[in-house]
């Protein structure tokens, strides 16, 4: 066969491509001003106006500075790996990929990488300003930073996955910009970003329960609260960290499989 | 073995036949274009071709695999021009054809392919400031980098003027002289013309002519009309041997505006679709 004789050579393999598509990823996204700005930059410029308002005394510094990370990963992730991937089908990068032997796979691998990066960032930045303006302390056990490094990988991988599946929805960039930001906003508020999640009803609690984000912040507040006695302030009472392991790991699978079964290479129904 | 075989190819969108009995060869080496009005089914049955896209029923061999079963190691000997691709904006033409390289075993070297496509003096520009002859350019780079034995370039130039588009069929004239089987999807008949060894006319899903574009819808041994200005006005005579007919016609003197003329590829291709 003319096929065996021409591939001596071995196509490169999955991960090493997930590599390379992770660099072309990166090179793009720091090249664009609006991702620099709205992506990385807008958790910690939210962080500095509302935390003057909110912000009077070291503990609800320590607290607002954890939520904000956690909808600002969140942002990066759900919203910000959702809309590209709508960006990719609609400028042709999915169609120019898809006609290549780079697997679907490794295109992921590039995406998360992405995310990863990117989520980073802003974290840093983020906590940057929040150090700078409002003496917020990092936490100083290394228990706390590994739970800060589950919860956020956690937290990233399930939402990116989300935000991929529902970008099969959006039809159009001006399209996803609503499907994926309408949950994202509202889910802030029900998650126990800008008001804690104590003082909702029942039903709103629940609701912003059934998400990762409500998780995820709450993760980030163990982490970041000044002590243990902070966790009354949840609804729960207390900080549920095996609970937050499972609720996101189930939220990863469910994307999982949403995103196997969902993923569109184009707009045009086939 | 034909680079390209097709019978029998049928594919319908909610009860519109988009094709409908498609039977197609490529030779290897063979510059191949697909003549048609917009909405005659030459994108879907190229997807279909490329594997980007299902079909109903009908046989389909490309470099001797089905597409609807074609892997990695299938992709890696095919090239995909796209059409209208505005991705990887913010790299450069160099970053994103070394990018592309990566994806295969053996391709060709980037900095030869970019020379190749003439984006030497571009090379550090980024991919969105480019012209739309540029652009393309770049597609074609991007589609032949892992030295593809058959490149689809679906309706290539499209939107182009005049000279970007004579200097895009230069390009395509120096793939075809490597050796590379190329299939083109046109509704520009002179490019038909120029570029392709054998054209086919696709119309309501259907291959209603095949032929060189010398012979295409027998116009070759069409008759010629030899056409002057008489006495009476302009006068016609539509004939298989016009050198005669002048010959006769020029004892009696001078004939004013003489023309001969055959039925040009647009005539023919006209005819075919109406």
């Amino acid at each position: 066969m003319t096929t065996a004789t021409l591939s001596k050579k071995a196509l490169p393999g999955t991960l090493e491509l997930g590599l390379a598509r992770g660099a072309a990823e990166l090179r793009e996204f720091f090249r664009q001003k609006e991702n620099l700005i709205f992506t990385v930059s807008l958790p910690a410029i939210l962080m500095l106006l509302l935390g003057t308002v909110y912000v009077h005394e070291a503990a609800a510094g320590q607290m607002f500075a954890a939520s904000m990370i956690g909808a600002g990963i969140i942002s990066t992730s759900f919203v910000g790996l959702g809309m590209s991937v709508v960006a990719d089908r609609e400028d042709g990068t999915l169609k120019r990929l898809r006609g290549t032997p780079m697997p679907f796979t490794s295109y992921f691998i590039g995406k998360i990488i992405l995310v990863f990066v990117s989520s980073l960032f802003e974290a840093v930045l983020l906590l940057v300003v929040a150090m700078l303006r409002f003496d917020v302390e990092l936490p100083s056990t290394a228990e706390k930073w590994f739970t800060f490094g589950w919860v956020f990988v956690l937290g990233v991988i399930s939402c990116s996955l989300i935000g991929v599946a529902l970008s099969s929805i959006a039809k159009s960039t001006r399209n996803a910009a609503g499907v994926l930001n309408l949950p994202y906003i509202v889910l802030q508020f029900l998650s126990g970003v800008f008001i804690s999640q104590a003082v909702l009803p029942e039903s709103l609690r629940v609701a912003g329960s059934l998400f990762p984000l409500k998780w995820v912040c709450q993760g980030f507040r163990s982490v970041f609260a000044l002590n243990d006695g902070y966790a009354v302030m949840e609804a729960a009472g207390s900080w549920e960290l095996g609970k937050i392991a499972l609720v996101l790991g189930a939220w990863t699978i469910a994307g999982l499989l949403l995103v196997t079964r969902t993923f569109r290479w184009t707009h045009e129904a086939s | 073995m034909n680079a390209i075989r097709v019978r029998g190819l049928r594919k319908a969108y909610k009860g519109h036949q988009a094709v409908a009995g498609v039977d197609l060869d490529v030779a290897r080496g063979e510059v191949f274009a697909v003549l048609g009005p917009n909405g005659a089914g030459k994108t879907t049955s190229v997807e279909i071709l490329e594997g980007h896209r299902g079909r109903d029923a009908g046989e389909v061999s490309v470099l001797g695999v089905d597409p609807a079963k074609g892997d990695r190691a299938w992709r890696s000997r095919l090239g995909i021009v796209l059409q209208s691709a505005t991705d990887a904006a913010t790299l450069t033409v160099r970053e994103a054809v070394h990018h592309y390289a990566k994806y295969y075993a053996d391709p060709r070297d980037p900095e030869e392919v970019i020379d190749l496509v003439g984006l030497t003096e571009k090379a550090k520009s980024r991919a969105g400031t480019l012209s739309g002859g540029q652009r393309r350019r770049l597609d074609v780079a991007l589609g032949i980098i892992g030295r593809p034995e058959l490149v689809f370039l679906d309706e290539p130039t499209t939107g182009f003027d005049p000279e970007a588009r004579r200097q895009f069929w230069g390009l395509i004239k120096l793939l075809a002289a490597e050796g590379t089987t190329i299939l083109l999807t046109t509704h520009y008949l002179d490019e038909a013309e120029a570029l392709a060894d054998r054209v086919a006319v696709l119309a309501g899903g259907r291959i209603v002519a095949e032929g060189t574009p010398r012979t295409l819808g027998g116009r070759a041994h069409a008759e010629a009309t030899v056409r002057w200005m008489s006495d009476r006005g302009y006068t016609e005579i539509k004939t298989s041997e016009p050198t005669k007919v002048i010959a006769e016609l020029s004892r009696h003197g001078e004939l004013a505006e003489l023309t001969v003329t055959r039925p040009s590829l647009e005539d023919v291709y006209l005819e075919l679709i109406a």
